[in-house]
């Protein structure tokens, strides 16, 4: 029931934003998504942590077909379901000193994305899980197309062409799979995530089945070269959109490959494991030297996110413990990282109206709460010890090393020239003279702050205590591992 | 059997009450009629009965794809008001064409004698070709009809000579009988030349009813010159119905023979979803670019063809009425655009979403609906279609075609979405008029539209 509630309870507060005209709407949909959120610590605070899927509820929705609506939340699925609803309260918050125009239909479609995002992560049947998985780019696309900057028209329709191509060959891959399952009294088939993993498919098969599903999954995540979307789609949205792409939709790629590729095609999966850790790699590092390059703060992170995203895909294609378990850590602490940051070159676009490290600088001069949050958030992206990014960087490289050392040497590289780039950026935006722009820079506001310190908190919550969340996601990493091993 | 009965009754009633001096009587009428029709034809559910020596049989298939013709045909009506409020001459011969040619499409989707089949296609086409050129003032009307009865009369002749074929190799129009007579030939058929060729020449002949390629080359020009209401009718219910007899004809009379036909119609299949999706592409009108969808939608539906099995005919029954509702949608407020801003381009519709939120938000979900998208009927419709032919293992690469194809789909239906959204409206235009009872129509097929995509259940499972 619970589950139900988180499921559709931002769809009912979209439609109640819906019909509000004017300012009230995003005051409204702020408390909706802190009602989800208290929903979601109340699922986590029943949580007993074990492997199985709680608060599940099979309902039958073609029932002729054996397609149920069965949604539920394991350890992995929990952790995602809190990190969306964790982050979407603060990208509302953070949109409020933004006059976006019609504000009531930008909020129903934050909200309506929401319920796609849940959906995503909560969804125990393939079909549902694909049928979330649109239904979250439809409000998403929206969005950016009608909020974002001068060239959105065309990456925003790059972007959805993109995904909607992926996401077509899953659509057949999963079809595909629901044949050769074997059915109950009621169906001849089932979509259900257990008749998946109970297939046993001949390695040929697994092996195209595993370039369908991947290719839909490496579009979302972006893994290089399936990334040429990603860069101008996070640039010229709206940072609320931004946050919400980079932060929250992105895992929905590496939630795909955890729950629906891995189990599913194993022996696809160790076939093609090398073949991705190598694209990855190179993700690694070609998102890092093209950051290193950027005068545009904004499309740094974005190329600075391909990066890191790259590390995540290669520790989870592993197939060990650390790797799997550092895939998920590091999705809340990339979400978590990357949010704030899109925040706070959003405050200081706000204010200079410009992007381009050259013409910022001085800033830290005039702010001193400012200067500590951002330098906070990026050593957790640059992995410095004691923040949210070292725990999931050093599980996930250690997980690398242990697959291969070359590759984990390579990899290695991440934290090298992370450190390169984001320093550099943060040396050029907030250190040296003030420029005609940053002239007067006033330091956050109560808002500003309200958005930030939560995230702030929970860098160092992950980098201290990541027990609190490893410990929810183990059981269900270690039957994902006993799944794959069968 | 009643409602084709009652549908000839009304259509000749229909032609009388045109005579009267206040021609505004006829919609509603002719929507009372269409409502008790479709009452009627529910009777028949689970009573399978056979007529006139087994010319005809009603059982469910014939019910269940009646039900939608029927129900389409109200949905399309309401878009000639204007006929109505104009008080134009002689309009009670459109209604009752419109009438009649139901009765044609009844007749093929319950025949049981290739005569049958054949006299509901003419009776069907020929409604068609005078409701083509029924804007007599303009031009391309007229030829769309000249060119849509030259070419429909050519390939009606094919049909009927496959037809006859077919009976001289198998002395039978009965389709069950064929059947036997073929298995009597050996392999199905397959050793005799006469059969086979009957066999070729019916698909051709058909395949140019449902406008698929090579056989499509009429539809852009055809749809474009008729009036914008009739293309969708065109394109919902006459293809509904020419799917619908196919898919009979060869279940029921073909099967054994399939291993000879089947290349024919994968290639027919692969080169209308390509020139379908592909023709869509460059178009600039938008009336152009749904005739292109239309031919790249026959592709999708007659994939079907490739698997008898009982997911099959769900298939074509799930698909054919997404696609109608999404269709009869988009053609609605097509008319009204084109109408009004003289101009059937994208551009007509740019910042539709801002004067007109309702009409854009109807073609919007239409819009998603043909693309496939889910939380919309056409999502359930491809799905049901790639899930038939799926256990046909020798057909995987004609899947990812399909896909690769529907992801073209994407493209041109958003074009539409992206000038009623995000194009600024022009400073010229006023918002678009339309009736409240347009609007409540709209709001209808938007509802069926979504309530399909969340709860497939509803419509899927009736057969």
């Amino acid at each position: 029931m619970i589950t139900a509630l988180l499921l559709f309870w931002p769809a009912l507060a979209a439609l109640l934003v819906l019909l509000i005209k004017g300012e009230g709407a995003k005051k409204v949909a702020f408390i909706a998504t802190l009602v989800e959120f208290a929903i979601a610590l109340f699922a986590i605070v029943n949580f007993v942590p074990d492997a199985t899927t709680q608060f599940a509820l099979n309902m039958p929705w073609v029932e002729r077909a054996g397609i149920g609506f069965s949604i539920g939340m394991d350890g992995i699925s929990l952790l995602m379901v809190l990190l969306t609803t964790f982050l979407v309260p603060l990208i509302v918050l953070s949109s409020f000193k933004h006059d976006y125009k019609n504000p009531h239909v930008f909020y129903a479609l934050v909200l309506f994305m929401q319920t796609g995002l849940i959906g995503v992560f909560v969804a125990m049947d393939a079909f549902l899980f694909y049928f979330f998985w649109e239904v979250a780019l439809i409000p998403i696309y929206f969005i950016a197309a009608i909020w974002g900057g001068a060239r959105r028209i065309p990456v925003t329709f790059k972007f959805f062409i993109y995904t909607i191509f992926g996401s077509l060959f899953m659509l057949a891959a999963f079809v595909y799979l629901y044949f050769q399952t074997a059915g109950t009294e009621l169906a001849a088939h089932s979509s259900n995530v257990n008749a998946f993993y109970q297939l046993t498919l001949d390695s040929a098969t697994q092996s195209w089945i595993f370039w369908f599903l991947f290719l839909a999954f490496a579009i979302k995540m972006p893994v290089f070269p399936f990334h040429t979307w990603q860069p101008d789609t996070y640039t010229e949205s709206p940072t609320q959109a931004t946050m919400l792409l980079a932060g929250i939709m992105l895992k929905m790629g590496i939630y795909g490959v955890l729950r629906w590729l891995l189990p599913v095609v194993p022996m696809g999966v160790s076939q093609w494991a090398d073949t991705v850790l190598v694209l990855s790699i190179i993700g690694i590092i070609y998102g890092s030297i093209i950051a290193i390059r950027q005068s545009d703060v904004k499309r740094l992170i974005a190329y600075s996110s391909i990066a890191h995203v790259g590390l995540i895909a290669a520790g989870i294609f592993t197939l060990n413990e650390q790797g799997l378990q550092g895939g998920v850590i590091q999705m809340l602490s990339h979400g978590i990282n990357v949010v704030g940051l899109f925040f706070i070159i959003d405050i200081i676009f706000r204010r200079t109206n410009t992007r381009e490290i050259s013409s910022l600088g001085g800033i830290t001069q005039t702010t001193p709460a400012l200067s500590i949050m951002f330098l906070i958030l990026l050593m957790g992206s640059v992995a410095l010890p004691l923040t949210n990014g070292f725990i999931g960087e050093f599980l996930l490289l250690s997980g690398v090393f242990q697959y291969n050392h070359y590759f984990g040497a390579v990899a290695g590289l991440t934290i090298i020239l992370g450190a390169v780039y984001m320093l550099r950026m943060f040396q050029g935006v907030m250190f040296g003279t003030k420029s005609e722009s940053t002239e007067g820079f006033a330091d956050l506001t109560f808002h500003e702050k309200a958005v930030l310190i939560p995230l702030v908190i929970m860098v160092f919550w992950i980098g201290l205590f990541p027990n609190t969340f490893l410990s929810i996601s183990e059981p269900a990493v270690g039957q994902l591992l006993s799944i794959i091993n069968r | 059997m009643i409602s084709i009965i009652l549908l000839s009754g009304f259509g000749i009633i229909s032609l009388f009450v045109g005579f009267l001096k206040s021609k505004r009587i006829l919609l509603p009428l002719s929507l009372l009629f269409l409502a008790i029709v479709f009452g009627i034809n529910l009777l028949d559910w689970n009573d399978t009965q056979s007529y006139f020596e087994n010319m005809i049989t009603i059982d469910n298939f014939a019910v269940a794809f009646t039900g939608i013709m029927v129900l389409s045909t109200l949905l399309i009506l309401p878009f000639t008001q204007h006929y109505v409020t104009r008080n134009d001459e002689n309009i009670g011969e459109l209604y009752a064409l419109i009438l009649f040619s139901l009765v044609g499409a009844i007749m093929m989707v319950s025949y049981n004698n290739m005569l049958m089949l054949f006299i509901g296609i003419e009776i069907l086409s020929i409604a068609m070709y005078v409701l083509a050129g029924s804007d007599k003032g303009s031009l391309r009307s007229a030829e769309a009809a000249l060119k849509y009865f030259l070419m429909g009369s050519f390939f009606t002749g094919i049909l009927l000579f496959g037809i006859v074929m077919i009976y001289g190799a198998t002395g039978t129009f009965n389709i069950a009988e064929i059947a036997g007579s073929a298995e009597a030939l050996g392999n199905g058929g397959v050793n005799n030349v006469m059969f086979l060729l009957g066999v070729l020449m019916i698909i051709i002949g058909i395949s140019f009813k449902v406008s698929a390629a090579p056989f499509h080359f009429w539809t852009p020009d055809v749809y474009e010159g008729t009036p914008t209401v009739w293309t969708a009718y065109m394109s919902t219910v006459v293809k509904t119905a020419g799917v619908a007899a196919f898919y009979k004809l060869m279940d029921a009379a073909f099967a054994a023979s399939y291993g000879s036909w089947m290349p024919t119609l994968v290639a027919i299949i692969v080169l209308t979803l390509l020139i379908g999706n592909v023709g869509a592409v460059v178009q600039q009108s938008m009336k152009r670019m749904l005739a292109y969808s239309s031919i790249s939608h026959a592709g999708y539906l007659l994939m079907t063809l490739l698997a008898f099995n009982n997911l099959s005919t769900s298939a074509i029954l799930f698909y054919s009425f997404a696609y109608s509702t999404a269709s009869i949608a988009a053609f609605g407020v097509l008319q009204l655009v084109s109408r009004q801003r003289q101009n059937e381009n994208y551009e007509a519709f740019n910042g539709l979403g801002k004067t007109n939120p309702l009409l854009a938000f109807s073609v919007a979900v239409s819009m998603l609906s043909l693309a496939g998208i889910p939380l919309t009927a056409g999502f359930f419709g491809k799905f049901f279609v790639f899930s038939a032919l799926i256990e046909n293992p020798d057909m995987m690469w004609l899947i990812v075609v399909a896909v690769i194809l529907a992801a073209v789909g994407v493209y041109y239906y958003f074009r539409v979405i992206i000038a009623m959204y995000l194009h600024p409206v022009n400073e010229e235009h006023a918002p678009i008029r339309s009736t409240s009872f347009m609007n409540v129509m709209l709001i209808i097929i938007t509802v069926l539209t979504i309530l399909l995509g969340i709860a497939p259940a509803l419509l899927s499972d009736v057969l």
